[in-house]
């Protein structure tokens, strides 16, 4: 590789190797749900400051991060391309701070978690060095099918190896599997199975799956550390990619280029506008709304007969494919996500919303008047947050608090009387007068009142998103409230959420903390206002976060306390193999 | 056929050369009285766990007689076949101490480790199973294997440590496909032939260990035990691939098992869970009795289980609290319906390890299951008058059909007895009020 900068570009992006290659919170919370009409929000509010400057001297924690499912599918679709067949049924992570990707910083890894990871390398290499595939994957051909080659095996391992691994292979790293390749080769008389043996080891390897930022010292903080430069391009990458970075990007670390803020800020502008934008904010929004409930989610048939498999799927598919329409083409004002009557439907969706629709994904509006606006008034919501057999104005209301507002409902207390909530035989038909029922007795109601107002407002949505005027006959009531403001239906709702000031600055701490890689630590907490602030003159656009995220000092400073840094993994580097 | 050594280590032996060897099936290697091998080996006690959630109502579940052929009280009417194979341990305790009773979580974190969760944070550290594994099911090709009914990949009662849940089997085919896949070896097969890949993967993942360290030099102290866990799995494949150049031991109960043809509805409705949780069952049995692991865990339900009763608006959980409970009938009805469903299971699940032949006796005789749940009277999350079950007569070392009352002490107790039965030498086991260090001597032979 010539010692040239290459610097970013739309047209460079894309396949590397196919083209190129080639508790606080709970008490306080407490305190609300027995007191006060407002819980605790477990961010920091944005102020209000004429300066908006990030505060000096933020760092974030330097991580050793476990490789999620879909990075590891999107990871691999760079390299390969979109068509290899392989299960990755990786173990889901455990939500922490309301986010399964902060999991991803502390998960261990189990016994059977290894034998997944295998059974997956093994499918993924044979995938590649199939003889339908290899022809185009692997960028060299051996001189002889049937025995070693050190220089093709090299070239190419060197190549997929910096890409798995997020920097180039050093000598001694590399030399050893073009060996294994070889030797492999020469036993079975097959230079293919030498390839496909080999990286089946480097896709189950630590270096793959375990990332592990590497710190250096910052030459213009005395003291301070910051990622070094792979660390900080895999940092990005994850973050607004859901993968590994490409070759495009190692190469921008490699030559220094992230190391300066223009670099950086070019290539973080060349990564939004980037088609892999997509996934990553896809993957942000599918994690931040607990969409991985969907795996389970299922309907009584007997209440439901319409609601099937393919109803939940798409519900979910639905709602992405919103929020990508809404944030990254459209580049329109976040709240307006709770506010806009633009969709998309599919022929599995359109019974469940009672409208015509053609065959496949199409673009849909409502009408001005329709009682459907916004992402609350979708079956995804509706469906998710409710019974397998009714709705649920309290678990609406608690999913609305905790997924959107970042407020933590506390559990119910386990000596809680029941009894005041038990159906009746009798009389109550609407959800607003069995709910009532947790208002008469003060240890209910303290939470409820928080929770139930919210969900009422919703209540012309039956348990699985169909719109209703009555339940059992009666007419529904679907008045509410929302810390303070009172709205009759679930427009009204959606009009007072938009005005919700812990709207934004819930979406800026997720984002903050699924960018940098884990829960918030006191030390990058102070980030949180700047950036609301930031977000607000921006006019809400989510780009516009993502890229004062990227680009903040806390992205990139880790701080003290972490390991030593290790010079053989830094842009100086030599690389074996590119 | 003394003379035939026990293994035939065939390290090597590449190119998928097939050896056929002498090998006598079925009980030729046990002894005459078919209770142990012929050099007199006993044959393995194996430790499993068996959740419901949700607990049950003790007017209609809690047997009025103790002790043997006790009376089985119309919420347990389904364990009729099973009666005389497990014991039912009612009026135990799961002490919260001075923490809070975090619902549907308390209970059984103190049953599977021993110790209260201070917050819903507080995930279990090492569960007892793990511990037993470490001990019993090191040198079989899996230390455990866990599996639930719910198709819900999060449920689960094992953890390795705080950070690692053991994450189940939620869906029958890739459950088969993981023990009975191409890397099976049926220990009966006549002819065995080593697995020429596994010598090469062994070499290969030789490099990947190197890698160990590359990663390990970049990580802070906190988080190098984590990447010490990877080394533990690399290891633990390490060893897969050992055995399969190695000719396993000929097991008498393990006959072939049919690969389910479907993972049927993933569904919560409680015929859908039933199905996925005979078909695991089914599977976990012939794992266990292929001495794939010897130590197992099954989920049937969810603590807050959410299955579903077709027809009826709410899910298993919210029924227990919102259910009235009928003047009538002195019970909740609908509650009581999903506690049946659940005792069904828990029948079938029992009555599939006593239908499986192993020497004189069956798979049952050689096991220890530990039936638990989360609460005793989920209506009120209750952490007392907790029930549990054992099933199985551990190689003889448990006597079975009785009832027994707890008296109100802890629950651990049968956990440290599972570990003292399984050979653990432990004196004592949990911390603060659930420490004890009294087994349930009443089902001790």
């Amino acid at each position: 590789m010539p010692a040239v900068v290459k610097k970013f570009s739309p047209k460079t992006l894309g396949h590397s190797l196919r083209a190129g290659v080639s508790a606080c919170a709970v008490a306080l919370l407490l305190v609300s749900c027995q007191g006060a009409d407002t819980p605790a929000t477990s961010s920091t509010s944005s102020p209000a400051t004429n300066k908006i400057a990030e505060p000096a001297g933020l760092a974030s924690p330097q991580r050793l991060r476990l490789m999620s499912a879909e990075q590891y599918t999107n990871t691999l679709a760079g390299i390969f391309g979109p068509d290899l067949k392989f299960d990755t049924r990786f173990p889901p992570l455990v939500r922490t701070d309301g986010l399964l990707g902060n999991g991803a910083s502390s998960a261990g890894v189990s016994e059977a978690q290894l034998e997944q990871y295998q059974r997956t390398a093994s499918l993924v290499a044979a995938e590649v060095t199939n003889p339908t595939h290899r022809t185009f994957l692997i960028p060299c051909q051996p001189a002889d099918e049937t025995a070693a080659d050190a220089a093709c095996a090299s070239k190419f391992l060197g190549s997929v190896g910096r890409l798995l691994y997020r920097h180039p292979l050093p000598q001694d790293q590399l030399a050893p599997l073009v060996k294994d390749a070889g030797e492999v080769a020469t036993r079975f008389k097959d230079f293919y199975s030498g390839i496909s043996y080999v990286l089946e080891g480097m896709l189950m390897s630590p270096e793959m799956l375990l990332i592990a930022e590497v710190a250096e010292p910052d030459a213009k903080t005395p003291g301070g550390q910051q990622l070094a430069a792979y660390s900080l391009a895999t940092r990005l990458s994850l973050f607004l990619w859901n993968a590994g970075p490409d070759s495009r990007l190692l190469d921008a670390a490699e030559h220094g280029e992230l190391k300066t803020p223009e670099g950086r800020a070019r290539v973080v502008d060349m990564m939004l506008a980037s088609p892999r934008l997509e996934a990553g904010v896809r993957a942000f929004f599918d994690d931040m709304f607990g969409f991985d409930d969907f795996a389970t989610l299922s309907k009584d048939p007997e209440t439901y007969p319409f609601f099937t498999g393919a109803t939940a799927a798409d519900a979910r598919e639905q709602t992405l494919r919103t929020v990508v329409d809404h944030v990254i083409n459209q580049n329109a004002d976040y709240r307006d996500l709770f506010t806009t009557r633009k969709t998309f439907m599919s022929t599995a969706l359109a019974p469940v919303y009672g409208v015509p629709t053609g065959t496949g994904w199409t673009p849909y509006e409502f009408p001005a008047d329709s009682p459907r606006v916004g992402l609350l008034s979708q079956v995804s919501f509706l469906a998710v947050h409710s019974h397998p057999g009714r709705s649920s104005p309290t678990r609406r209301g608690k999913a609305l608090r905790e997924i959107l507002l970042c407020q933590i409902v506390p559990r119910p207390p386990a000596n809680v009387d029941f009894s005041a909530v038990e159906n009746p035989k009798s009389t109550i038909k609407t959800q607003r007068e069995r709910v009532a029922a947790h208002l008469t007795n003060p240890v209910c109601a303290g939470c409820h009142k928080i929770t139930d107002p919210i969900g009422l407002a919703l209540e012309n949505f039956d348990g699985a998103g169909r719109f209703r005027t009555t339940e059992r006959g009666e007419a529904i009531d679907a008045s509410g409230s929302l810390d303070g403001h009172e709205f009759k239906d679930a427009v009204g709702l959606a009009k007072a959420l938009y005005d919700a000031p812990q709207l934004t600055s819930c979406l800026v701490e997720r984002t903050a903390s699924y960018g940098l890689g884990g829960s918030l630590s006191d030390q990058t907490k102070p980030l949180l206002p700047y950036l609301s602030q930031r977000f607000a003159s921006e006019g809400y656009r989510f780009k516009s976060l993502l890229r004062d995220i990227a680009l903040s000092t806390a992205f990139s400073e880790v701080a003290k306390g972490g390991t030593e840094v290790r010079a053989a993994l830094n842009s100086s580097t030599p690389s074996a193999n590119k | 056929m003394d003379f035939l050594p026990r293994r035939r280590v065939l390290k090597g032996m590449l190119n998928g050369t097939a050896v056929t060897v002498g090998l006598p099936l079925l009980n030729c290697f046990l002894n005459s009285n078919g209770n142990a091998y012929a050099d007199g080996t006993p044959l393995p006690v194996r430790y499993g766990t068996w959740f419901w959630g949700l607990g049950m109502a003790s007017k209609i579940f809690v047997p009025k007689k103790f002790g043997a052929g006790f009376d089985l009280p119309e919420e347990i009417s389904a364990l009729a076949p099973v009666r005389d194979k497990i014991n039912l341990l009612t009026n135990f305790t799961a002490f919260r101490d001075t923490y809070q009773n975090l619902c549907h979580y308390t209970g059984w974190v103190i049953q599977m480790s021993g110790s209260t969760p201070q917050s819903a944070n507080d995930k279990p550290g090492e569960s007892i199973d793990i511990t037993i594994a470490n001990e019993i099911s090191r040198k079989t090709r899996f230390k455990t294997l866990t599996a639930t009914a719910t198709g819900d990949v999060r449920t689960t009662y094992s953890y390795e440590n705080q950070t690692t849940p053991t994450t189940p089997e939620w869906s029958p085919t890739q459950f088969y496909t993981r023990v009975f896949g191409p890397e099976f070896q049926d220990p009966n097969a006549a002819e065995f032939t080593p697995n020429p890949r596994a010598m090469v993967r062994k070499s290969v993942l030789s490099g990947v260990m190197d890698d160990i360290k590359r990663v390990e030099a970049r990580v802070g102290a906190e988080d190098r035990a984590r990447v010490d866990q990877y080394m533990t799995g690399l290891r633990h494949l390490e060893k897969q691939l050992d055995q399969q150049l190695t000719k396993p031991d000929p097991r008498a109960a393990c006959k072939p098992v049919k690969a389910p043809k479907e993972d049927g509805a993933m569904g919560g409705a409680a015929e859908m869970v039933s199905a996925r949780h005979r078909l695991m069952t089914d599977l976990m049995v012939m794992s266990v009795a292929c001495d794939q692991t010897r130590v197992f865990n099954m989920a049937y339900a969810a603590a807050s289980s959410n299955t579903v009763k077709p027809g009826y608006e709410k899910p298993h959980h919210t029924c227990t609290h919102e259910e009235p409970v009928d003047e009538t009938l002195g019970y909740q009805p609908n509650a009581s319906w999903f506690t049946r469903k659940a005792m069904e299971e828990w029948a079938y699940y029992v009555e599939a390890f006593s239908k499986c032949q192993e020497g004189a006796g069956t798979l049952l005789d050689n096991v220890l299951i530990h039936g638990f749940t989360d609460h005793g009277y989920a209506r009120v999350h209750s952490l007392d008058g907790m029930p549990i079950f054992t099933a199985g007569r551990a190689g003889g070392k448990l006597k079975t059909g009785l009832h027994i009352d707890g008296g109100g002490s802890p629950a651990t107790r049968l956990g440290f007895t599972a570990m003292r039965v399984t050979g653990l030498d432990v004196k004592e086991w949990g911390t603060k009020s659930n420490n004890t260090s009294k087994e349930i001597s009443e089902i001790l032979v």
